[in-house]
């Protein structure tokens, strides 16, 4: 593994403690009712966003899922517009509109979290065919998960992607279930990344825990999507630390595959490579107690924020 | 009779034709080990085993599809879409297969289908799995459309749907999963196409199906002790639709109102609106009123989501209207 820069390891670890704690603490507001409807937690798997975005610049594009906090947060959202958009409240994100499972922002180039498994993967598709129309350089990472490469729309989407040699990189979060289905029953290949060959672009598999280890990943992948060369898809192995959403207690999940999953903790092994760096353990104390921070004044903002007006709500859906 | 929830109900019909009748299975996400997400399928598997409750992968259009195959091929597919949000992934196969297969074929094959699945609002789940979404197959000829609002109901006419040799919608409400009624112990199949009067009254016709239903009923309880006097009609099946119970209902009471959940725009409100005013001008005492949800995708935020949808208070308030029109306070 090729040394990492200090400053980016260090980065990379406050997002995904700043995720991690974030999706803690959204559990504990959903308990308190602050918090309603779905919430899939991304518990386990903050590598892959943290990772894949780490090499993003900031014009670039991320289409997201209904697992999407983490990837809007390491996109640069800030945890208190995020939680209050979570709380349904008018600051948040989408002003209470979308909740949980539709968090976008137009400023951070987020074009969406998606309630609907795939959507998205088209979309992203989308975008960077607008990219190419117009002449820009950005690149479009399209968030998308195991579930979704069983659905047709997938392979439609890979393969536009592919003829037409689009920037864009699709990062499979293998999350091994759709819910408590395993991946075994969904799919014959053994590595779902095999599945480019059918599109002819790259496909590769890395571990989805190990951020460094996504971020090397993607380099190439980034590179060849803004050269004009095309896609790559780029499968991240991973595993929830819990069910599939806040209310499934994941009881299918085998313990002892679980127990190997949790002792390879995304979060923990930055940790270890900082540590192993020569970043002491006082600095990594300091990154806690500033993201312990910057989340409890998110659960506060959003708790502080107003609902929704109800009259604007009616005014804005009359002209609809 | 028993007293069952909605859900259970639903069980207790498919375990029953799968007994009865060995071509039926079931297909969908999640429905064997899981037992699907409101606990519908719950045990089936352990039952029928897995080569008659098949999980599938995320693939809607391939298994709506792959029931439209098994069912033209000779099994009796009841295939689940968690939400009816995700049938739209379906469409081609629902619209421009199961639906014209019959009639394209020149009558050589059909189709006995049934999609199971459920819509509607409530749960603060926001916009893309929380619509009412009837309209849109009522639209297309060659299927079938049902909505059931109670227990009896749901077990009833999911029997009646497997039965049926053409393809049916069939679709739940999420609200309605743990509400309790009493089902017949006997078989009872309850035939497509025919309405039932869920309360009976004089001065006021009110139209409602699915969880709507459920809210007119007490919307009725409570005008009642205004001494307002309302017949609940519960269509039951969108289609085949059976107009002449309302229009019967509204030759009594002389007014119409129809509920409904989904939006106003292009809704099934509307439809039955028309065919009552062209059967039954000479009845109306004023023109039909609809109560509807608003023109908007379901929120998540729970006030803007409520304010999305008729309320009990919106229909109470829109049939003292009505009623009140015909007769002014002196
Ligand atoms: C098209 C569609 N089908 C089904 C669902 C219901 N659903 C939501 S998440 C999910 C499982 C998704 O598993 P996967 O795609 O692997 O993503 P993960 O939840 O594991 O991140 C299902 C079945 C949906 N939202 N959209």
């Amino acid at each position: 593994m090729p040394d990492v820069d200090i400053d980016l390891l260090e980065r990379m670890y406050t997002t995904a403690r700043t995720i991690r704690r974030f999706e803690e603490r959204a559990v504990e507001q959903y308990r308190v009712g602050n918090i309603r409807g779905y919430l899939h937690l991304y518990l386990g798997e903050e590598a892959i966003a943290v990772g894949a975005i780490a090499g993003l610049e900031p014009d670039d594009y991320i289409v997201s899922t209904h697992r999407g906090h983490g990837h809007a947060l390491a996109k640069g959202h800030e945890p208190g517009p995020m939680m209050a958009e979570l709380f349904g409240r008018a600051t948040g994100y989408c002003g209470g509109r979308g909740g949980s499972m539709h968090v976008a922002s137009g400023a951070l180039r987020n074009l969406g979290a998606n309630g609907i498994v795939a959507a998205g993967v088209p979309i992203a598709v989308g975008a960077a065919m607008a990219v190419r129309q117009r002449g820009g350089r950005e690149v479009v990472v399209d968030f998308c998960s195991d579930g979704s490469s069983a659905n047709g729309v997938w392979h439609e989407a890979l393969n536009m992607a592919s003829i037409w040699d689009l920037p864009v990189v699709f990062v499979l979060e293998n999350n091994q279930f759709a819910v408590s289905t395993p991946i075994s029953a969904s799919a014959r290949v053994a590595r779902l990344s095999e599945r480019a060959a059918a599109y002819g672009m790259p496909g590769i598999t890395v571990d989805g825990n190990d951020a460094v280890a996504v971020h090397e990943a993607m380099r190439e992948p980034i590179r060849r999507a803004r050269a004009g060369e095309g896609p790559t898809l780029v499968e991240c192995m991973t595993y929830r630390h819990g069910g599939h959403h806040v209310n499934d207690p994941g009881l299918y999940l085998p313990p002892d595959e679980l127990q190997r999953w949790k002792a390879h903790d995304p979060v923990d092994v930055l940790r270890a490579r900082l540590l192993a760096s020569g970043v002491p353990a006082g600095r990594i104390a300091e990154i806690d107690a500033s993201v312990e921070a910057t989340i409890e004044e998110a659960v506060r903002f959003a708790e502080a924020s107003p609902q929704p007006s109800v009259e604007d709500f009616l005014a804005e859906v009359s002209a609809l | 009779m028993s007293r069952i929830k909605y859900r259970q109900a639903l069980r207790d019909a498919l375990r029953e034709e799968m007994l009865r009748d060995e071509r039926v299975f079931c297909i969908g996400e999640g429905i064997g080990e899981r037992g699907g997400s409101y606990k519908v399928t719950d045990g089936l598997i352990g039952e029928f085993g897995p080569g008659r409750v098949i999980d599938t992968p995320l693939s809607e259009a391939g298994f709506v599809g792959l029931g439209v195959g098994a069912a033209i091929a000779g099994s009796r597919p009841v295939v689940e879409l968690l939400f009816i949000d995700f049938l739209l992934l379906a469409m081609d196969q629902v619209v421009n297969q199961a639906a014209k297969y019959r009639f394209m074929s020149g009558g050589q094959g059909h189709v006995p289908l049934v999609i199971r699945t459920q819509g509607g609002a409530g749960n603060s789940l926001a916009a893309q799995h929380s619509q009412s979404l009837e309209a849109m197959f009522v639209q297309v000829p060659g299927l079938k459309v049902v909505m059931p609002s109670t227990p009896a109901d749901a077990k009833g006419l999911l029997k009646a749907a497997i039965r049926d040799d053409d393809p049916v919608v069939f679709i739940e409400h999420k609200l309605l999963y743990m509400t309790e009624g009493d089902v017949p112990d006997e078989e009872s199949v309850v035939p497509l196409g025919v309405a039932d009067v869920k309360r009976p009254g004089d001065d006021v016709t009110l139209v409602a199906w699915s969880h709507m239903l459920t809210k007119c009923l007490t919307a009725a309880e409570e005008l009642a002790a205004e001494g307002i006097s309302v017949e609940v009609v519960d269509p039951r099946t969108l289609v085949p639709l059976d107009i002449a119970t309302i229009v019967a209902s509204v030759r009594r009471t002389g007014r119409l109102v129809v509920a409904q959940e989904a939006p106003r725009r292009g809704g099934v409100a509307g439809e039955i609106a028309a065919e009552v005013s062209e059967r039954a001008w000479d009845a109306l005492r004023g023109p039909v009123v609809r109560v509807a949800g608003r023109n908007t995708p379901i929120p998540f935020n729970l006030a803007l989501e409520q304010a999305s949808i008729p309320q009990i208070a919106d229909i109470v308030a829109t049939v003292r209207g009505v009623v009140g029109a015909r007769t002014p306070v002196a």
